[in-house]
């Protein structure tokens, strides 16, 4: 419940107000990106920026990823604390070297000796018919790579945390957020990721799960988006009779793997719900956190509802068709127990 | 070399097509969006880039080429598409997401193919690069006829990926033209703040080719320089450079409050409209008569109405052909 004192923000403004918290009190904290100065950002994350810090510190890139990328991994091990924006996660291509041979490794292969404190933010999903070059998710594609630490907010309240850390952590942090989770109205607005979020700053520990919603039957983990699909799944169990319990990775790395095992060793059950394609991911890796961890814990064989392994397509009715939502959680697990 | 009397009609009802195409996606466009703007609902969901104003690039280049040429566009392709002839009916009803559009509904606007006339797209900037020089590197190597022109904006020109294609397409000599739409926006973020020259047509001399910068939208000296470029291209003599001044009349996409535009910039590029310019011209230069050029507007107008039934009135595809086509 929402008591009248409450602040609730959109994920888009806390995470602008937590930059700017940061900026003003530490001057090596920098933003640079495409149209995240007089735009705001495509996704509204800069708003207010440049009003307040100037040009120079609220940097808008030329369309050169590779170029403005590869500067954040250079300035972050000279002493600068860069945020840096990849419009959508799906642009990672053209510039993936910079992020995965550089932003990654530096650390790794200077043996410690140089820190490489920079924040690389980038939108992912679907669901607004936008093809497959701008919906994908990719998180099992940033996650499988080490050296670098990723989060994924699925509410205001984490994002703001989440944000906060990610600037101060000396490791590189690619900090990921659903576009229908920004609040941005123009987009298939969850409004569940709208909560109150307090005024001053503070932080979330990274790869730290929640358990956002306590059952005893079924274990749901899910991130971003799937958080929202789980719980309003939860709440369908509810009625008929089952309990579900909800964990919200929050972090996919480093991986709470304690929190998911927990839950499932109280549970039995296990479903996982990812946007991003099902081979190869984020859900295959959540249930072998459990299964080679004690497989005895588990009364059925866990359940995946992801991204079928295909492109996303344009039409409506084929994208729906393949996205995740509350009816394949609640029929994932009543085939669990037909089985 | 000018454009014949033919060839001028054709340009502009390629241009008018164009326009009158983008006017009816307009006005169907925001249907079930609003009062609040939602991207998700209508019957043309997603993002939405017109290309009001650019008409003169594609009909000054495409004249040149045939349906064996292969062009890749950019992300906001439809004139681009029309004056290379992909087939309108489909176009529509790909854009519309139906089961008979030029993909069944799984690429929609950004991603446009037609492999009848060598038509392709990336949602991605610069992407396009890569292709074109391979389909003119697999020309040179088949020995087979043909150019091929991948279109940019100038933002493009900022990606490394179009760099690497340049220099390969003059290392290895090809059929190759990339043509850049300078409409001075990149997004919100204009040319002068994202661009170290003004004149990427300059660029050209660090790969060793021809470039030239046409000011103005004008379609004829758009016509001419291409015709020079394709013509080269076609014999052999290597890839060139074209840069031409454009107008985005529109915003980078439909919902775009272009806050980020100079007060009165647009007011001033609407004077600067190039199809009724066009259109006076070719009263003036006793290439067209009043009568002929209200006949090309009727029937480009009945041509998008008919493609704009056929897409609404198409089906949409299964839910479950989503998971066709991911193999040949
Ligand atoms: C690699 C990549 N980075 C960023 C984007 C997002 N984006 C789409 S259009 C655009 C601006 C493109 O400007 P320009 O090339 O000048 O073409 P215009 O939109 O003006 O036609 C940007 C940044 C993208 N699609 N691909």
């Amino acid at each position: 419940m929402n008591k009248p004192n409450e602040r609730k923000l959109t994920i888009a403004r806390a995470m602008a107000e937590a930059v700017a918290q940061e900026m003003r009190v530490d001057p090596s904290v920098f933003v640079m990106g495409e149209d995240i100065g007089k735009l705001g950002g495509v996704y509204g994350n800069t708003r207010g920026l440049l009003e307040e810090f100037g040009a120079e510190r609220i940097r808008d890139t030329p369309i050169s990823e590779t170029a403005f990328i590869g500067a954040a991994v250079g300035a972050a091990q000279d002493g600068m604390r860069p945020v840096v924006e990849l419009m959508f996660v799906d642009f990672f291509g053209v510039c993936f070297d910079a992020i995965y041979n550089l932003m990654a490794k530096n650390i790794y292969f200077s043996g410690g000796n140089f820190k490489v404190p920079m924040v690389l933010m980038t939108s992912t999903g679907g669901g607004y018919s936008d093809a497959g070059q701008h919906s994908q998710c990719l998180y099992g594609t940033f996650a499988h790579l080490p050296g670098m630490k990723v989060v994924c907010p699925s509410n205001a309240y984490d994002a703001k945390g989440l944000m906060t850390a990610a600037m101060r952590d000396d490791s590189p942090v690619v900090y990921m957020y659903h576009k229908s989770l920004q609040g941005m109205g123009w987009l298939a607005t969850e409004p569940g990721a709208t909560v109150h979020t307090p005024e001053e700053s503070y932080t979330l520990e990274i790869g730290k799960a929640k358990v956002v919603r306590e059952g005893t039957d079924v274990t749901i983990v899910s991130v971003g988006m799937g958080v929202h699909h789980a719980l309003k799944a939860a709440a369908q169990l509810e009625e008929k009779g089952t309990s579900a319990e909800v964990v919200d990775l929050v972090s996919l790395v480093p991986l709470d793997r304690d929190t998911i095992r927990k839950s499932v060793a109280k549970t039995g059950r296990l479903i996982v719900v990812d946007e991003d394609y099902m081979s190869y991911g984020v859900s295959g890796e959540v249930i072998a956190s459990v299964t080679e961890h004690d497989i005895s814990v588990l009364k059925a064989a866990p359940k995946r509802v992801a991204y079928p392994d295909v492109p996303i397509p344009f039409a409506r009715v084929m994208e729906q068709y393949c996205l995740p939502n509350p009816d394949k959680i609640v029929a994932a697990f009543d085939g669990m127990n037909a089985a | 070399m000018a454009p014949t009397r033919e060839q001028q009609h054709w340009m502009y009802r390629n241009m008018v097509t164009s326009r009158k195409f983008e006017e009816a996606i307009a006005g169907i466009y925001f249907e079930g969006k609003t009062p609040v703007f939602s991207m998700a609902d209508g019957p043309i969901p997603g993002e939405m880039h017109l290309s009001d104003g650019q008409e003169p690039v594609a009909v000054g280049v495409c004249a040149h080429l045939n349906a064996g040429d292969v062009v890749t566009a950019t992300h906001r392709p439809h004139h681009q598409a029309i004056a290379k002839g992909v087939d309108l009916d489909k176009m529509a009803a790909e854009i519309f997401g139906k089961k008979t559009g030029l993909s069944g509904g799984r690429g929609g606007h950004m991603h446009l193919f037609d492999a009848d006339v060598n038509f392709a797209c990336s949602g991605i900037i610069a992407q396009g690069m890569g292709p074109a020089v391979g389909a003119a590197l697999s020309r040179k190597m088949q020995n087979k006829p043909g150019v091929a022109v991948a279109f940019v904006g100038e933002g493009a020109v900022n990606q490394g990926g179009w760099h690497e294609a340049m220099n390969l397409a003059a290392t290895w000599n090809l059929p190759f033209v990339c043509v850049i739409e300078d409409n001075a926006w990149g997004i919100s973020v204009s040319k002068e703040d994202s661009t170290a020259i003004s004149n990427n047509a300059e660029r050209a001399s660090a790969y060793g080719m021809p470039g030239i910068r046409i000011a103005d939208n004008d379609p004829y000296a758009i016509f001419e320089a291409a015709g020079e470029a394709i013509s080269q291209a076609r014999e052999g003599n290597g890839p060139s450079l074209i840069e031409v001044e454009t107008y985005r009349l529109a915003g980078h996409f439909m919902g775009d409050a272009e806050g980020y535009r100079p007060e009165g910039e647009k007011d001033a590029l609407f004077e600067k409209d190039p199809i009724p310019k066009m259109r006076a011209k070719m009263l003036a230069d006793g290439m067209a008569g009043e009568a002929e050029l209200e006949t090309i507007e009727a029937e480009a107008a009945a041509r998008v109405e008919a493609a704009i039934k056929f897409a609404r009135d198409s089906a949409d595809p299964a839910p479950e052909d989503a998971l066709t086509s991911v193999f040949a």
